[in-house]
């Protein structure tokens, strides 16, 4: 099965304190450090997982800059065989459905079974996935935790409210958002990343993509964002106290009172 | 004149010559015994390199010491009394087997020059040995079938209980002792029967309490025993030396190597492969052990040395809070593992290719259990290395990508950021703002000059908490008048667990990032609080200015009168001191910190009965904070109750991970209000002079 994996390179947030810069539109960059969107990393272990298994290849593809580069890199020492950077000045500034037009045109330069996304990005919106799903016309699965491989077909597992399991059957190819928790992603140490340093990435951009550059980046936005800000703090976090069996006997209290606990 | 009886030389079964037997069974038995030996040796030869022949001089040391001496084996007194017993008994009863050998096809053999009073002389004592051989090997069998203690227990996982292996041997050893006691026993007897002059034996000994017994026995059957029970101590010598390499008492042989080639250093690590040097890293095309001929050889000896005894075990804090680890059988497993893949009779058997050590012989939990606070290797008699081989197996399980998630976290943060939680590097040094101008600390990355180094390293320079530590420190070093920076933003982590959690990469790059700027900084010498880093900078880093524990400056202020101490005061306080692994074990620091507590007059202190180079592990430090273990208690929650079962009320240590883990496990134990801990230059702090 060959599978295509869209990955982004997002600023970390736990490794990062996250300010706002002074204009209040953005937040501030200067001291950021960056990683592969960690929904996007379970996605890269799934396929992994599935070619380990069926056999075929993982192609890991992102939209970004330059430096972009470096998280493909880092899935390629997990283990995809090949990356794929779309990179052009006109991407920029492109909203959810931009940066899934430029996603489709780079499905359709190839042939893939299987199309993996992660659930959401840290700095994301959560729609890519099914947006492109929708302009590849395949059908789509979101939040997947579970893929079993089948003839033809796929047996997905889907988390719904609650914490149930929804399981499904979706025909081959077809796109998937893939939502942490669905594996443990495996390390990737200095070592693999240098092992995979010199190898060649291909880039790409609007005119190799036959991508109509007006279509996508900032102009043809649709969504654009107004403004970031830091909520006030609110009350409501309470203190319990006393010995450990009196904060016990009234966290229960609470926990029923408020219908957490039957 | 006429023998009192036929030796076994002169004997004959049936017109057979009894020393054609004699002869045919040692040839037979040492040609078992050296192709077993060539086949046990087939695993270490494929093994991987190890230099360890130099230094000779010390590893002589070590011999006489550890092995011909037994130096370690009182630190379990019953046990330890036993072994060294029959450890002299084997000593001494050698010569005799070995004389025993000839005498059966050769008429009045003895030992070069042992035909005069060197014969009688050892005679004596080897009689004596023969007795409390057999005497320890009666109490040996009792103890391990009867009282067993529980440091032999075989938990099931780790497969089937030893005790019937271990009482055959004792058989064995009590059938030698008894027949050759019955050999001379028989022929004493007889001697007296014909009126010869009975040669001398030491009275209270088995052969004379055989001669004793037999004095009445008629000649013929004298002579029975005497032929029997030579050829029964002929046997079972010949197959007790080929039972040898069988099993655990494979030490009996191996153990003289093995601590001949033990390790001469605390606190290193081993590189990643002997002969690659940290510059050619990159072109290995594998990291650690994955397979077991991954191992060195000298791990594969260890394997073979190990005698079963559970004191590693015995010792080792994840087995006593019950993580999946016992250090035992981490050796005994790999000799099983061994022994199945090299089996002596089909050498095309070995299973090499992709066999995977981990998920089969070891788990991954069990390997990641490791504080690598070297309990084990304190206490192991035959000089078995256990940090070595966890971090080998952990180098290769993260080449492979295999590293728990709650691990995955703090190694990419330490990569990012240099420091485990993925602070801000500017903000490394933010603990100084803190303290009073008086106390002002220099920032060599701000361009500030100063002849020593405070290394704070992650935890003391980020953690609210541990930041007192750093301020503390930062104070004695002002007040012992001694000039002094900080790295600032260019510190970062020492990587002293990245190294041992097998991200030797990682540790690599922070090592040569470090280097640099403390190279860089000018300082003259270097200053740490913390052991961990403090056995980095002496351990694994290279060509840096001399380090020091903030102990060892202390106790040297104090002594040329440029730290003054105030009495503590009176307020029921007890102190216990609390040894860090990689102060003490690991660097032989225990008194320094003693003195410096001693220095404060007053001071009530008392020892707990686990210190110095017992002391127990408080749960480990840097990424095992992170790591989320399997077991059903802390060790912290441990070492606080040994700390309040001395009657001491504070728990002083000398380094910031230990500070952590006492002070939630005293809120775990319950003991808040009753138990406090505290750091050793908070202490000092806390009682200078004004």
């Amino acid at each position: 099965m060959d599978i295509l994996v869209c990955v982004k390179r997002v600023p970390d947030t736990s490794e990062n304190e996250i300010e706002l810069n002074r204009a209040g539109n953005d937040i501030n960059r200067d001291d950021l450090v960056y990683s592969v969107n960690e929904w996007d990393n379970y996605a890269v272990e799934e396929a992994l997982r599935i070619v380990e298994n069926a056999g075929g290849s993982v192609t890991v593809v992102t939209v970004g800059d330059e430096e972009a580069e470096e998280v493909l890199r880092r899935e390629m020492a997990m283990g995809a065989d090949k990356g794929l950077l779309l990179c052009d000045e006109a991407f920029e500034g492109s909203d959810g459905m931009g940066l899934a037009r430029i996603l489709k045109a780079a499905v359709e330069k190839g042939k893939y079974d299987l199309i993996l996304t992660g659930a959401q990005a840290d700095d994301g919106a959560g729609q890519v996935g099914g947006m492109l799903a929708a302009m590849l016309d395949l059908p789509f699965a979101s939040l997947v935790n579970l893929i079993e491989v089948g003839e033809g077909k796929l047996k997905v597992g889907r988390e719904i409210e609650g914490g149930n399991q929804e399981m499904n059957a979706i025909s081959l190819p077809c796109v998937l958002s893939i939502q942490t928790g669905i594996n443990e992603p495996r390390y990737v140490g200095i070592r693999g990343i240098r092992k995979v340093a010199s190898v060649e990435i291909p880039r790409l951009g609007a005119g190799d993509l036959g991508l109509d550059a007006g279509k996508v980046g900032a102009a043809a936005a649709k969504v654009k964002r107004l403004d970031y800000f830091v909520p006030e703090m609110g009350a409501g976090a309470e203190i319990l106290e006393g010995s450990t069996d009196e904060i016990i006997a009234k966290l229960l209290e609470l926990l029923k009172a408020k219908g957490g606990l039957k | 004149m006429e023998p009192a009886l036929l030796s076994p030389a002169a004997f004959k079964f049936f017109h057979v010559p009894a020393a054609f037997f004699a002869f045919l069974i040692p040839l037979i038995g040492i040609g078992a015994f050296l192709f077993i030996m060539k086949r046990r040796l087939d695993p270490l030869l494929k093994a991987a390199p190890d230099p360890r022949f130099g230094r000779i001089a010390q590893r002589v040391y070590q011999v006489l010491k550890i092995w011909l001496a037994q130096w370690r084996h009182p630190r379990y007194m019953t046990a330890g009394v036993l072994h060294i017993l029959l450890f002299a008994g084997f000593l001494i009863l050698g010569a005799r087997s070995l004389e025993l050998m000839f005498v059966g096809f050769w008429e009045g053999f003895t030992l070069p020059g042992f035909d005069g009073p060197l014969g009688h002389a050892y005679k004596v004592i080897k009689d004596y040995a023969t007795t409390w051989v057999f005497f320890v090997v009666l109490i040996a069998a009792v103890r391990r079938g009867l009282f067993k203690p529980d440091r032999y227990a075989v938990p099931k996982r780790y497969g089937k209980d030893h005790t019937l292996e271990a009482i055959f041997v004792l058989g064995l050893i009590g059938t030698l002792v008894v027949s050759e006691s019955l050999f001379d026993g028989s022929l004493l007897a007889a001697q007296i029967q014909q009126g010869h002059k009975a040669e001398f034996v030491a009275p209270a000994t088995l052969a004379w309490f055989f001669r004793n017994l037999l004095a009445d026995r008629p000649m013929a059957s004298l002579q029975s025993l005497h032929i029997g029970s030579y050829f029964v101590h002929h046997l079972t010598f010949f197959f007790f030396l080929c039972f040898l390499p069988m099993g655990k008492h494979f030490h009996v042989i191996t153990s003289l190597f093995n601590v001949f080639f033990m390790r001469l250093e605390r606190g290193n690590i081993k590189p990643v492969r002997h002969g690659v040097s940290d510059a050619q890293l990159d072109e290995l095309e594998s990291f650690g052990v994955k397979r077991f001929e991954d191992f060195t050889w000298k791990h594969v000896l260890d394997f073979y040395s190990c005698a079963d005894c559970g004191r590693c075990s015995d010792n080792c804090p994840a087995n006593a809070v019950g993580r999946p680890l016992s250090p035992r059988f981490i050796s005994i497993k790999g000799r099983d593992y061994a022994f199945a893949n090299y089996p002596l009779l089909d050498p095309d058997v070995v299973k090499e290719a992709d066999y995977q050590l981990i998920g089969t012989v070891y788990s991954e939990d069990e390997i990641w259990s490791c504080t690598t606070c070297g309990a084990c290797e304190q206490e192991c008699p035959v000089g078995i290395e256990y940090i070595d081989k966890i971090v080998d197996l952990r180098r290769g399980m993260v080449d492979s990508g295999n590293v728990p998630q709650s691990l995955q976290k703090p190694l990419g943060a330490m990569e990012k950021r240099g420091n485990p939680w993925g602070k801000m590097e500017k903000k490394r040094a933010e603990w100084t703002k803190a303290l009073a101008p008086e106390f002002r600390v220099k920032d060599f990355s701000a361009g500030e000059t100063a002849e020593t180094l405070y290394f704070a390293d992650s935890i003391t320079s980020y953690d609210d908490r541990m930041q007192a530590i750093a301020q503390a420190t930062a104070r004695v070093l002002h007040r012992a008048g001694i000039d002094f920076g900080v790295l600032g933003k260019d510190e970062k982590d020492s990587g002293h667990e990245a190294r041992r959690f097998g991200e030797e990469m990682l540790f690599q790059n922070l090592k040569a990032s470090n280097t640099e700027a403390i190279l860089a900084s000018g300082a003259r010498r270097i200053v740490t609080a913390d052991p961990h880093a403090f056995n980095a900078l002496k351990k694994d880093y290279q060509g840096l200015p001399p380090v020091e524990h903030i102990s060892q400056v202390i106790v040297r202020a104090v002594k040329e009168g440029r730290l003054r101490l105030k009495p503590a005061e009176r307020d029921g306080k007890v102190y216990t001191y609390h040894d860090p692994c990689y102060l003490g074990r690991h660097n032989d620091l225990y008194d320094d910190p003693r003195q410096a507590l001693d220095a404060i007059p007053g001071l009530q202190r008392v020892e707990m009965l686990r210190s110095r180079d017992r002391s127990f592990c408080c749960g480990g430090g840097g990424l095992m904070l992170f790591y989320e273990p399997e077991e059903e208690q802390r060790m912290g929650v441990l070492r606080v109750q040994m700390a309040a079962k001395t009657g001491a009320n504070v728990i002083v240590t000398a380094c910031p991970f230990c500070l952590v883990n006492m002070e939630d496990a005293i809120k775990v134990a319950g003991l808040e209000g009753k138990m406090a801990a505290i750091d050793l230059a908070e202490l000092i702090v806390g009682h200078l002079v004004d």
